[in-house]
């Protein structure tokens, strides 16, 4: 089948930020009617290749060929002339704008006079063509997130784009509604597009895709037919190493009970959370991204109010308004979004690694400098945080090392009971196995850990036992090496509860 | 330098304080700031033979140390990316209120205590609908701004209050220190000053409000109780507000409700030209103090070559606009993003 | 809750008839068609300035230099008109016209290009504007007596004894209407305003949209400076002096969101009626002109709650009984 030309090409595409080499030398093409699918840890260059392809970056090295002729994207623009449109990861739209608006925002019918009637017109058949059950007058924020996917999957055919490329759009969908994304890929595979296909779910890339291209720390390091090779090749590629000796488990004595919750609820996000941890002990906490994980979680450490349910520590129960509550009863939450939630980037590294226990640096009501300068250097030391001076501003430093400065101003506060919320999400390899190794410290220090996060292979090679929580719910409880059928420890058993499945299909 | 033992000795070597380089000192805001100042000082000195005389200096500290007080606590108002715009309608209605008071023949510290105590009672209702309604700032302070302005046109219409006790008249009009001569309000701004420099740069709470300048939603996460600190800014604020209508009254001996009018826009541009990013976690009371220097004694000395005040405010805004853009076109050049 | 914010203009319009019926029914003088027009006339400018406030604001930006570059560009054409006396009228507005978005292009320009934050930018023009009145005119007026016959006649025109500022004012509306709704560059604006970052995903510049929005703010303030020096026949430093938060508080109540991308013309034309009605109905129910300033700030304050609660402070809908209830309430 090789004489069939390619509709799309990278060849020898090399992108640089400072102190970073995000993409080097990569070279792989498309072909019409077949779904590639892009993989890769966070951080390997896939969203990289993804900016390049929708002219967000401009590459500093090699060629983008479109149909053999070699093109130059310096906007989006660019490359939608050319025939490529994206799904993004993150919905990337605009919610007080009706629906159609959202499907041609960039490139109305009409030139500079907009055309409403066509507009609407060319929605309807578009959303239509898909079989989307919402009319185009609708104004965005009216919509359901499934349906939002399906606003920006329409937006791609607008362009009646032979490229389209996917970028996680299973993340936050439900089983059902997934089902109906792959209907509506097989149909545009059909219509002769060639689609991109990025993803963390090995059975999403095996049922969809027809190639396979593995990128690792931004250089391409296999691809091939999806037919020929296994889901352990696939992850050995990405990782660089067999899978089994990614998370190497230490065996850890459990010490007594440390953190209880009970029925805790509240209006709209979470229901009846009930659980126990013991002192050393480590929990994963899987379900699909918005399955209400990090808000229960929240609401534990204060961040929101439960309307239900009892948080006990010790065997005491507590009362907590806000974080300082939970701060002062031992408990640290590391946020999942680092620039968002954990990180003060125009501040020092000290200033940072002090921030949640600024109280134990006070002598006479002021700070003390030289107080605060030995948790910089014990904490940042014991994290390794590479940089050149611990007054250094924290935007200055590399995305692994920002991360380290927001666990060490956790373990500042000297918890008993730590939440981790995606702690790896987007930071490099070698960072993330740094981290791995260092939550089994915590365990071995005595801690009880949370761990949540949606990579499969970190909860399961991390975790003693592991809850999964399915919209707002726990659905299933595993416990590492017991379990049989739809309760097995087992990566089938986990994804099929995660997804919501009747505990009976499960079983089969 | 010296090395604690680290439990674990780490796989780097990370020095405890940026190495001291020159060029970076003298880039810093504050000390273009004194550069600013000390041409201000010399260029004054030269032009006018009056300006170094210690009661002239004086006597022009009077027209900006009110404002003054109140730029040092919108300072910290904007470096929490707040801000208020109300400070001078705040200042009117507590005026308005030691106005009758006077009327009512109430002593000094009557007097005072009003003027500070409707202060605060504003800024309380700022900070209340500020942390309740999770509305922008600048909206909610347009609106109380028309309100307390409204309550004072209303009160007075086109009337005036001026029976005020001597000994309160006073306050205002007479050297607290004789000599060197410093008047009541540059001595309470200078001691507020201070206060406010140690609080933001030695206290927890200082460093908590960077924090959430830097990053609000982080800063919860961090334990650090926001929306408190908001309200209690905002109620601080209009204390501050409530203190400069005490001294200004004081000082012009007549409430009228134009009183202050428009003042919100000099004390945002004090601190703006201090170096407080309006996008917030940066800036320095030193910096402030340095720009109220700058702009009271540049006005001064313009007054004194008998610019029109009007002029004055071409030249205090382009001085605005210029030190903003100066550093931004300068980073450009050298091609540093 | 909800249907305030869905019917938000219509609710508007009903409180504004409303008013305006209790009004006419304490002071019959207010309820005639003459007084009608006389508050349509009386508003004309806020209605021009609160449309051209509400293309800055819908880019997340505020221009508070607007009635300084008003005075300054009113002072500016009546100096134009002495030296140039007697050119047909539109040729004072076509040079407003230019001074203005000139003026405004200075602003545009300092926030777009060197990412100044548009409270700084122009709060610093506010002053410099003000202030080159004086410096220009020398700290004098410009009176009538200055003005030429064309100058000061074209904005009392009338017709259908509606005043030829109102008409303008129509007329600007009816332009922004088409620009904001049959527009790219329309459009544009509430994409940017509404999520910068996926505007840039769809090829949208903010620079371009930034420049554009400032520069017809400054427009409008420009020819509304023109209209207003002929009309009140004078120019000197102090007109319209703090009438930029007038403007914005007309913004606020019609439903812009300071928060951008949120605003439309009907609202934006509603609000600033609302405080037009306010302001004309005060002396004619015998209460002090004073009290304007205190209702305005407490109606915005109104608005603004009301507003904010509507949107609430967002819990995820995960639970699938919330989203069921959700749904249904969308219904």
């Amino acid at each position: 089948m090789t004489e069939i030309s390619p509709i799309l090409a990278l060849a020898n595409v090399s992108k640089s930020f400072p102190g970073v080499r995000a993409l080097n030398d990569v070279s792989f093409s498309l072909y019409p009617g077949e779904v590639t699918a892009l993989i890769g840890e966070n951080g390997a260059g896939k969203s990289t290749i993804v900016k390049i392809l929708t002219g967000i970056y401009i590459p500093d090295g090699g060629e983008i060929r479109v149909n053999g002729a070699t093109q130059h994207f310096s906007s989006p623009r660019d490359s939608w002339g050319a025939g490529i449109a994206a799904i993004h990861q993150e919905t990337v739209m605009f919610d007080e704008l009706s629906v159609a608006e959202n499907i041609f925002m960039g490139h109305m019918p009409g030139g500079h006079l907009i055309d409403w009637r066509d507009t609407k017109a060319k929605a309807r058949a578009l959303l239509a063509s898909i079989e989307a059950d919402f009319d185009a007058d609708a104004k965005l924020k009216t919509l359901s997130v499934a349906q939002k996917h399906m606003v920006e999957i329409t937006r791609a055919l607008s362009h009646d784009a032979n490229v389209i490329i996917m970028d996680e759009p299973t993340a936050s969908l439900s089983r059902h509604e997934i089902d109906e994304l792959f209907r509506i890929v097989a149909q545009l595979k059909a219509e002769g597009r060639a689609i991109i296909f990025i993803s963390h779910k090995f059975d999403e890339i095996f049922r969809l895709s027809d190639r396979f291209v593995c990128l690792r720390d931004g250089e391409k390091v296999g691809e091939g037919m999806t037919s020929d090779v296994s889901e352990p090749d696939l992850v050995r590629m990405m990782v660089g190493r067999p899978v089994d000796q990614v998370f190497p488990k230490r065996d850890i004595p459990l010490g007594p009970t440390v953190l209880e919750i009970d029925g805790l609820s509240n209006a709209t996000e979470f229901a009846d959370v009930s659980l126990k941890l013991r002192k050393g002990e480590i929990l994963g906490l899987y379900g699909l991204v918005g399955a209400g994980r990090s808000e229960a979680m929240q609401a534990v450490f204060g961040m929101s109010k439960p309307t239900a349910g009892r948080v006990k520590m010790n065997g005491q129960e507590l009362t907590i308004h806000e974080p300082i509550d939970a701060i002062h009863a031992g408990i640290s939450y590391v946020p999942e979004d680092r620039q968002e939630q954990g990180a003060f980037l125009p501040l020092g590294i000290r200033e940072n690694i002090t921030m949640a226990s600024l109280s134990t640096h006070v002598r006479n009501f002021l700070l003390s400098r030289r107080s605060e300068q030995s948790a910089a250097r014990a904490l940042g030391g014991r994290l390794s945080v590479k940089a050149a001076h611990w007054e250094q501003s924290l935007g200055e430093l590399s995305g692994g090392n920002q991360q380290k400065v927001v666990i060490a101003k956790w373990l500042a506060t000297k918890p008993k009971l730590i939440i981790l919320d995606e702690p790896t999400k987007g930071i490099d390899v070698g960072s993330k196995a740094a981290v791995h190794d260092f939550i089994g410290e915590l365990a071995e220090d005595g801690l009880a850990v949370i761990l949540i996060s949606s990579e499969l292979p970190e909860i399961m090679g991390l975790s003693d036992r592991v809850i999964v929580m399915h919209e707002g719910r726990i659905a299933a409880r595993f416990e590492r090496g017991v379990g049989t059928g739809a309760l097995a420890w087992s990566a089938e058993a986990i994804v099929a509860a995660a997804t919501g499945a009747p505990i009976e299909e499960r079983a089969a | 330098m010296m090395h604690d033992p680290s439990p674990t000795p780490s796989r780097y070597t990370v020095e405890d304080r940026a190495p001291r380089k020159l060029s970076s000192f003298l880039l810093r805001w504050e000390s273009i700031l004194v550069m600013m100042l000390a041409t201000v000082i010399i260029g004054n000195t030269l032009k006018s033979p009056y300006f170094l005389d210690p009661f002239n200096l004086a006597d022009a500290t009077y027209n900006f140390s009110e404002k003054a007080i109140m730029a040092l606590i919108m300072a910290l108002l904007i470096l929490v990316r707040e801000i208020d715009l109300s400070v001078a309608a705040i200042l009117a209605v507590s005026s308005l209120a030691i106005g009758f008071m006077g009327d009512a023949g109430y002593g000094t510290l009557a007097l005072v205590l009003t003027g500070l105590f409707v202060g605060t009672l504003c800024g309380a209702f700022n900070g209340f609908l500020v942390t309740r309604s999770g509305v922008p700032s600048i909206v909610i302070t347009i609106g109380t701004m028309s309100l307390y302005r409204g309550i004072t046109q209303v009160s007075l219409g086109d009337q005036a209050l001026s029976t005020f006790p001597q000994s309160y008249l006073d306050l205002g009009q007479t050297y607290f220190i004789d000599w060197p001569p410093v008047p009541l309000s540059f001595f309470i701004f200078l001691v507020l000053a201070c206060v406010f420099g140690v609080f933001l740069h030695k206290t927890a709470i200082g460093r908590q409000l960077f924090a959430i300048g830097a990053n609000p939603v982080a800063a919860r996460f961090s334990g650090i109780r926001v929306d408190r600190i908001r309200f209690a800014l905002f109620t601080v604020s209009g204390l501050l507000a409530g203190l400069g209508a005490v001294l200004l009254t004081a000082r012009i001996g007549v409430m009228r409700p134009n009183i202050g009018l428009g003042w919100e826009l000099d004390i945002i541009t004090m601190v703006i030209l201090g170096g407080v990013a309006i996008s917030g976690g940066v800036g320095t009371i030193g910096g402030v103090v340095l720009a109220v220097f700058v702009l009271g004694l540049s006005t001064f000395g313009l007054a004194l070559m008998n610019v029109p005040g009007i002029v004055i405010n071409v030249l205090l805004g382009l001085l605005l606009i210029i030190s903003i853009a100066a550093p931004i076109l300068i980073r450009m050049a050298t091609g540093k993003r | 809750m909800s249907v305030f914010l869905k019917y938000r203009e219509w609710v508007l319009a009903a409180i504004i008839s409303l008013m305006v019926t209790g009004i006419s029914l304490y002071a019959p003088a207010f309820g005639t068609l003459d007084n009608a027009t006389g508050v349509l006339n009386d508003t004309a400018f806020l209605f021009m300035m609160s449309l051209a406030q509400m293309v800055v604001i819908l880019t997340r930006g505020i221009d508070l230099s607007v009635a300084a570059n008003l005075a300054l560009t009113g002072m500016l054409t009546g100096i134009f008109n002495e030296v140039f006396p007697d050119l047909p009228a539109l040729v004072y507005v076509a040079v407003a016209l230019t001074l203005g978005c000139g003026l405004g292009l200075i602003n545009g320009t300092l926030i777009a290009l060197l990412r100044i934050p548009p409270i700084v930018v122009t709060l610093g023009t506010l002053a410099i504007f003000r202030g080159m009145i004086v410096v220009i005119g020398g700290g004098s007026q410009v009176n009538t007596s200055d003005m030429s016959a064309s100058f000061v006649g074209f904005p009392k025109l009338s017709f259908l004894s509606l005043s030829s500022v109102f008409w303008i004012a129509a007329i600007v509306a009816l332009l922004a209407w088409f620009f904001l709704s049959l527009t790219r560059a329309g459009r544009g604006l509430y994409a940017v305003g509404g999520n910068p970052v996926a505007a840039r995903y769809c090829g949208i510049s903010l620079p371009f949209q930034q420049v554009l929005a400032y520069a017809i703010s400054g427009a409008v303030a420009g020819m509304s400076g023109y209209l207003w020096v002929a009309r009140y026949g004078v120019a000197y430093v102090e007109i319209a002096s703090g009438y930029e938060l007038t403007v914005i508080a007309a913004c606020v109540i019609g439903g812009v969101s300071i928060g951008g991308g949120v605003g439309t013309v009907a609202g934006t034309l509603l609000g600033a009626l609302f405080v037009g009605v306010i302001v004309n109905a005060l002396p004619v129910m015998q209460v002090s002109p004073f009290w304007q300033m205190l209702i305005s700030g407490a109606v915005i304050l109104a608005a603004v709650i009301i507003n904010a609660r509507a949107e609430g402070r967002g819990l995820k809908l995960i639970l699938p009984e919330a989203r069921r209830a959700a749904a249904q309430a969308k219904r």
